[in-house]
């Protein structure tokens, strides 16, 4: 099944200034009962950061922080149950993991003599039991089991979809048969950038030659949009060089059907040039 | 001139003004006012500034750089006016020139010194020799001699002194300094006559080095006269006199010229003084002065013109940057100076910062503006071969000068790959039958086709003859084949022959000459018979030694003239003695279509910006490839140059007047042999100029004095002029040309400008509209000169004469050696033993001669043939031993790493340590490698050969070529892995180790030993991303805030808890990472299981999760952690405070689920008592509402009080009890 251009920002346009929680991802499989939940959410996730790159730099002025950290105490003291930092992310349109971050390290500026180290308090989000103080640690907690775009669990789905693509994508590559050397083999030939997979043997797809594949889990950013305007799902640069992108990969929406997953081609910019074009293989779901 | 330089001493104008001016026509914008009123008043003398400047720097340094005269130069006049200076007795440029370009002007120079020393301003009679007196006409203008000033180093400048009568003040306070300089030398005269010899070996190159040989002890003193070889290269072939006897001339003509000052010098009553005043510097130069930077006078003044004169340099407003280079190290290196500064007290502070007072008054000056420039120029220095680097690096006086540029030379050096090789094995090998042009069919008749065929025999019969005499003294070219030569030519009747012959000629030329060792002349010709039985390898190394042996033998200082190198000269020999006009039109035409064809060559381009490590072996292949072309188009431009002007040079000086004007008009109308001027113009828009210019200049430099007036090869010198002076090395930026592309051509040019024949107002008064070189502007955007092509290896080869930089360099250490304890190196000599037993050595040498000749009768495509297989099979086999050999050392490696590990406990020992162990139980088999390989290569080859060459191919030769493919691919192969095996070996052993150490670290979960799913897994289980996910929902909702209809069904947690057994069991899918948050989040839901927060959803009623619902999910979670999570499970989490606290929230409180799950948990042996006590323990300290501080102390107490070893059937009956924890809580 494919997710064409238009469903995409259709469904794009219903995520702006909607917070990342349980509640947006419920009500958007609502309206889009066709599509699968991790489709969904892998765009919402996408459209999300967007969003939040665009705004991130207003969350973090000194004045900005100091406010969400007087609001947050204030809401405590009134009721340490509730769910105040959650409430407070939502309502400044900000991340609630992101905003668990921002208030936690504003705690431990305050606590601790020495400026918290960014391992600490990664691991403390990670784990909030180790936080000091038991109230923060729960409306941490809170904020980031709530949050379903940023915070460590979301980061560690993403790398295992990242990681279960991959395995299945040497499955279906053993299963044609297709000779190949995979990232950690190329990094053992000195490789510094690989993709994926290279083919030994290039193939043949639709016409167009295949030397690499890569798989991403999560759908390609801006620059690919511009680059691609048609509403097809395969696209190719098979002209080195003439990719508009100029960061690397690029890639375009694309949705898998039930048996295949969902794939989507790039060709590689100059930089790169040691790869032939090659296929951006595009998993978001099975 | 003097009034720039004094205005700038006195920073009215600064030196960014200065150079623009000298730069541009116009003044720029940029300058001041003030600036600009004080420099366009001299606007005149724009032009003359800067061979003024050199001129100025060579006279300052005169007296330090041993050879020059000992004081500046006087006019006679000046000198006499102060009678108590030991006169000028100009012992002028002259000399100092010479010592530039000694071989060739050994005689001449010594001969017309005289003169010379005398006016200084007259042109001397042969080509070679003029060099040192051209430029005489600026000199008119009453300045010093502009033109020469590029030309001259140690010059005194007294030559253009006399003409100095401006009034210029140096001259007279140098005077001051002069009693001392006259105070030094009765001493030394007195008791060392011989020092009188001093000023002659100033012709000689190795200057610097001679004198500490030359004078100490008479034997060494005739050392030089082991360098004739040097000096029989002299560009045109005149034998010149050994060394020792051109030393006795020079003293014959000092005499004479001492005669002459006595009759002529104003001050002739001491002449002996002045001429034993340089000596001490010579017989001192044991214990040179050492140079301290603390006792530089007047710093600013030198840091000033440094800046000015490194700015000339790097605007390329200098004739040629490889000779100022060399000047300048000439000052790092000065040895001593002529007059001891101590002794020179009265020189008043008060003249110290203007032109009045010498520039250099110490050694410490000189070494001190040295580096100065140096410092500037570090981008040319970190480009020169690593030799060079490291003979600067080394250089004491840079260290104490300059730390930081001594330390960025250490890095250049240390970084620096470029290690330079001028000799290569020669190769003299005769031209091979070829069918396509050598057959009957490109004959007129039978007659011409079989006089053809003796010709070749003679040509080859001549060439041997050359080979094995030409070095025997005594015998001449001309009388030994001359004749021969002439009776060959002269049989060659039809116009055809002559085309074969010169083919022959020219492809004969191409073979021999083109690799550098052709151009060094069979260095080892004496004895070729026996080095070849040494073997390629001990000959690689004996040629490594003869070069360093060689090593200071000059090329003929900074600026040799053009010469005929080697096997060259026999060519240019044979061209000469044949005279045959027909021959020379044949080989004229020959050579410029061939150049044509090579300089229209599609050389592989490159895009810039590669800058990837894999394609360095590429780089490699199509640089060697464009070292090839142009070292051919140098060589056939030159024969060509040589050819063509051949009938218009002569020894006599260059017409002048009416007969010059008469001999343009007629040489104008000759067609120029080859349009260069086009393809010159062609190759700078197409951006080749990397490739047409060093070849042009090569055919240029044979050019006679006629040529660069005529208007067709003076636009051309335009041109080229130009580019010069665009080539701003420090200029670096997209689409222009690559550093070492630019160094070439400068060192090419400024070499060309050097040439006699070239006139230097050419370069001093050239001045065209603009000096900004433009480029077409349809240029394609990439050309080779935007490619890196260039190597050193390739500069040094075109230019050796830059190898006289390092030369003096080396010179100075091993003449400061005695005191520094001296960097050379001696030659150790060892024996080397190969890894494996090799054959004979004679035999070897045998060998590779039978399989020479074997190819040469046979057609090309089977050598190429059995080479492709014997480099393939190499490479081939080296591949295979590193898979099967090394892999399997590697391999041991880890067992044995696991076993050190398992020994030495966690930490293992430093990896460094386990490394070297490691290596030293290992490297030994690496000797294993070479009989594999050798087995390898006898197992492979033979095949592909049989399977390349036709079928047809007669038994013999196809085993003769398997037999040879075998010996060659093993010869690679061994040689690569004899060298190599070891450094392989313990790169990959070290990969493993850093790899196994890595995976110990900080991964435990990596450690243990991982069970894979089973055989019959269909992989059917749910993936991980998608359990997380679900789970991390359930989390979401218990943690809130959720809707009032929001809740799991207890079904759907049974599920969720059964598909995250299927994910652990079956790991295909499942990574390290998500197994951790698996097993955190399962962790997490226990705790809220215990703690009753799961939100149930289902009849209003029952909100809560049954009792027995809840156990029975635990029981699932228990057996999940036993049994099927392979990471560790942070299973303290449970008794974490917060998920405790999880407990306060509910009411009524209820504590025998987590009772249960403690009881279980040390049941099933994941967490030990202690542990739990440890956490309960610390559960206290933490904050806690009173009640629920006191319930907490009763379960712990209640925790505590159960026996350590409950019995299965108590554990049973227990469950069925009424919660105990509730009853305390309610109590």
């Amino acid at each position: 099944m494919i997710l064409t251009k238009a469903q995409y920002d259709e469904i794009a346009q219903c995520l702006v200034s909607v917070p990342p929680t349980r509640q947006s991802l419920r009500k958007l499989k609502q309206r889009f009962p066709s599509q699968s939940q991790a489709t969904l959410l892998s765009i919402f996730s996408q459209e999300y950061q967007k969003h939040i790159k665009r705004t991130h730099a207003k969350h973090h002025t000194s004045e900005a922080i100091e406010s969400y950290y007087q609001r947050y105490l204030n809401g405590v003291v009134k009721n340490g149950a509730a769910p105040v930092l959650l409430d407070l992310a939502n309502e400044v349109d900000y991340a609630p993991s992101l905003m668990a971050r921002l208030i936690l390290e504003r705690f431990l500026q305050e606590h601790e003599e020495t400026p918290p180290s960014k391992s600490i308090i990664n691991s403390m989000l990670r784990d909030p039991s180790q936080i000091p103080d038991g109230v923060l640690a729960n409306q941490v907690y809170q904020c980031i089991v709530n949050d379903c775009c940023y915070g460590p669990l979301v980061d560690c789905i993403k790398h295992a979809i990242g990681h279960e693509h991959e395995v299945l994508l040497r499955d279906l590559l053993l299963e044609k048969n297709l000779s190949f050397l995979d990232e950690d083999q190329l990094r053992a030939k000195g490789y510094d950038k690989t993709p994926d997979f290279i083919l030994q043997v290039p193939v043949a797809v639709e016409g167009h030659i295949i030397h690499w594949i890569e798989s991403k889990a999560s759908f390609g950013d801006e620059c690919s949009h511009h680059a691609y305007l048609h509403d097809q799902f395969w696209s190719y640069w098979n002209r080195d060089g003439i990719s508009q992108c100029s960061s690397g990969w690029c890639g375009t929406p694309g949705l898998s059907d039930s048996s295949a997953s969902a794939t989507q081609s790039a060709g590689i910019t100059g930089a790169r040039k040691h790869f032939l074009p090659g296929i951006f293989m595009k998993c978001v779901c099975k | 001139m003097a009034a720039v330089l004094e205005s700038l001493l006195r920073e009215e104008v600064s030196v960014a003004a200065v150079v623009r001016w000298i730069a541009r026509s116009t003044q720029g914008s940029e300058d001041n006012a003030g600036e600009a009123a004080a420099l366009s008043s001299l606007r005149a003398l724009r032009k003359e500034f800067v061979p003024f400047l050199l001129n100025f720097l060579r006279e300052q340094s005169s007296r330090v750089l041993p050879q020059g005269p000992p004081t500046p130069a006087k006019t006679p006049g000046a000198s006499a006016a102060l009678p108590g200076r030991p006169g000028g007795p100009p012992r002028g440029s002259r000399g100092a020139r010479s010592q530039l370009f000694p071989p060739t002007e050994a005689q001449s120079t010594a001969a017309e010194a005289p003169l010379a020393r005398r006016g200084g301003r007259r042109r001397g009679p042969g080509p070679a020799r003029e060099r040192g007196g051209r430029g005489l006409e600026e000199g008119v203008s009453g300045e010093s001699l502009p033109g020469a000033g590029g030309r001259r180093l140690r010059g005194s400048g007294s030559p253009s002194r006399p003409s100095l009568t401006l009034s210029d003040p140096p001259n007279l306070s140098n005077l001051e300094e002069f009693p001392p300089v006259g105070s030094v030398p009765p001493g030394p005269t007195g008791t060392k006559p011989s020092r009188r010899i001093n000023p002659t070996p100033v012709s000689e190159e190795r200057s610097l080095s001679k004198p500490k040989t030359c004078f100490t002890s008479p034997p060494i003193s005739c050392v030089p006269s082991s360098q004739p070889s040097a000096l029989d290269t002299s560009p045109w072939g005149l034998g010149l006199p050994p060394g020792c006897r051109s030393l006795q001339e020079e003293r014959e003509m000092l005499r004479k010229e001492r005669s002459k000052q006595l009759q002529q010098s104003p001050t002739p009553t001491c002449p002996t003084p002045e001429l034993g005043s340089p000596l001490p510097s010579r017989t001192g130069s044991l214990t040179d002065e050492p140079a301290d930077p603390a006792r530089v006078s007047s710093r600013q003044r030198l840091e000033l013109v440094a800046l000015v004169y490194s700015s000339c340099i790097a605007e390329n407003l200098v004739p040629n940057l490889f000779l100022e280079l060399f000047f300048v190290f000439q000052l790092l290196t000065a040895r001593r100076m002529v007059t001891a500064k101590d002794s020179d007290p009265e020189l008043s502070p008060a003249v110290l910062d203007s032109l009045e007072s010498p520039l250099f008054q110490s050694i410490h000056d000189c070494v001190f503006f040295a580096v100065q420039v140096l410092e500037c120029h570090f981008q040319v220095l970190s480009n020169l071969d690593k030799g060079t680097l490291k003979l600067l690096a080394e250089n004491e006086r840079l260290l104490c000068f300059s730390p930081a540029l001594q330390g960025r030379l250490r890095a250049a050096y240390e970084g620096s790959v470029a290690k330079v090789s001028l000799v290569m094995p020669p190769s003299t090998q005769a031209v091979s039958f070829q069918p396509e042009t050598d057959n009957r069919a490109n004959f007129s008749s039978d007659r011409a086709f079989h006089t053809f065929k003796k010709q070749r025999d003679v040509f080859y019969e001549v060439l041997r003859e050359w080979e094995d005499h030409h070095e025997e003294p005594g015998w001449d070219f001309e009388k030994g084949l001359g004749s021969r030569i002439r009776a060959m030519m002269g049989q060659l009747s039809a116009a055809c022959s002559h085309s074969h012959f010169v083919r022959l000629f020219q492809k004969q030329l191409l073979q021999m000459c083109q690799s550098p060792g052709g151009a060094g002349g069979t260095v080892l010709g004496e004895a070729p018979d026996v080095l070849s039985m040494l073997g390629a390898d001990k000959l690689g190394r004996l040629w490594r030694l003869q070069e360093r042996l060689m090593a200071p033998q000059s090329s003929g200082g900074p600026c040799p003239p053009p010469t005929f190198p080697g096997c060259q000269g026999f060519f240019r020999d044979f061209i000469l003695s044949a005279s045959s006009f027909q021959f020379n039109q044949h080989l004229m035409d020959s050579l410029s279509l061939k150049i044509q064809e090579l300089n229209g060559l599609a050389l592989p381009q490159h895009e810039p910006n590669d800058e990837d490590g894999e394609s360095d072996v590429d780089w490699q292949g199509e640089r060697k490839q464009f070292a090839v072309v142009l070292l051919s188009l140098r060589l056939l431009a030159k024969f060509l140059g040589f050819v063509a002007f051949l009938p218009y040079r002569g020894p006599e000086p260059p017409p002048t007047g009416e007969l010059q004007d008469s001999i343009l008009a007629l040489r104008s109308q000759v067609p120029p042999v080859l349009d260069v001027r086009t393809l010159l113009q062609r190759g700078l828009q197409a951006r080749r100029a990397v490739l047409t210019v060093p070849w042009l200049v090569e055919f240029l430099s044979f050019a006679d004095h006629v040529v660069p007036l005529l208007e067709y090869y003076r636009d051309i010198f335009t041109l080229l002029l130009r580019l010069h002076r665009s080539l701003v090395l420090s200029q670096e930026s997209e689409g222009k040309m690559c550093f070492l592309n630019k160094l070439l051509l400068l060192a090419v040019l400024g070499w060309l400008f050097q040439i006699p024949t070239v006139p230097e107002d050419l370069f001093f008064l050239e001045e065209g509209p603009s000096y900004a070189f433009e480029v077409d502007t349809v240029a394609p955007e990439h050309g080779l000169d935007n490619a890196p092509v260039v190597d050193q290896q390739l500069l040094y080869t075109c230019c050796p004469y830059i190898g006289e930089l390092r030369k003096l360099l080396a010179s100075w250490v091993s003449g400061s050696s005695g005191r520094s304890g001296g960097f050379m190196r001696k030659i150790t000599p060892t024996t080397t033993t190969s890894l494996g037993a090799q054959p004979s050595q004679t035999s070897q040498g045998l060998q590779a001669q039978l399989a020479q000749a074997f190819f040469h009768n046979q057609p090309p495509s089977l050598r190429r043939t059995v080479e492709f297989v014997a480099e393939r099979i190499g490479s081939n086999c080296v591949k295979h031993i590193k898979a099967t050999l090394v892999a399997d050392l590697v391999r041991q490696a880890e067992s044995l790493l696991q076993e050190q590990l398992v020994t030495q406990g966690e930490e293992g020992g430093d990896p460094a340590q386990l490394l070297e162990i490691l290596c030293s139980q290992l490297c030994p088999h690496g000797a294993q490698a070479l009989a594999l390989g050798r087995e390898f290569c006898q197992r492979k080859s033979p095949g592909a050969v049989r399977a390349l060459l036709p079928e047809e191919t007669p038994a013999a030769v196809l085993s003769s070529a398997e037999n040879i493919a075998v010996g060659l691919a093993t010869e690679k192969a061994c040689a690569w892995l004899s060298a190599n095996i070891t450094a392989l070996i313990r790169r990959e052993v070290k990969a493993a180790v850093s790899r196994t150490l890595r995976a110990q670290g900080p991964e435990p979960a990596a450690r243990g030993e991982r069970r894979g799913c089973s055989r019959a897994c269909e992989h059917h289980a749910p993936l991980p991303s998608h359990l997380i996910s679900e789970i991390k929902d359930v989390l979401s909702l218990a943690v809130g805030p959720r809707d009032p209809d929001e809740g799991v069904s207890p079904e759907h947690l049974e599920q969720l808890l059964g598909q995250l057994g299927q994910t652990l069991r079956c790991r295909q899918f499942l990574c390290p990472p998500a197994e951790q948050h698996l097993a955190k989040c399962s962790v997490e839901l226990a705790s809220l299981l215990v703690a009753d927060q799961i939100p149930i959803l289902g009849p209003p009623a029952q909100y809560r999760l049954e009792r027995g619902q809840a156990r029975r999910l635990l029981h699932m979670l228990l057996s999940l952690w036993k049994e099927d999570f392979q990471g560790p499970v942070p299973l303290q989490l449970l008794l974490s405070p917060r998920n405790v606290g999880l407990l306060a929230d509910t009411r009524p409180r209820e504590w025998d689920l987590l009772l249960f799950l403690l009881r279980e948990l040390v049941e099933k042996g994941l967490m030990g008592r202690m542990e739990i006590e440890a956490c309960l323990g610390s559960l206290h300290q933490a904050q806690w509402p009173g009640d629920f501080a006191e319930e907490l102390a009763t379960l712990s107490n209640l925790f505590l009080a159960e026996p350590h070893l409950p019995e299965p059937q108590l554990r049973a009956c227990e469950l069925v009890q009424p919660n105990r924890g509730t009853v305390l809580a309610q109590s």
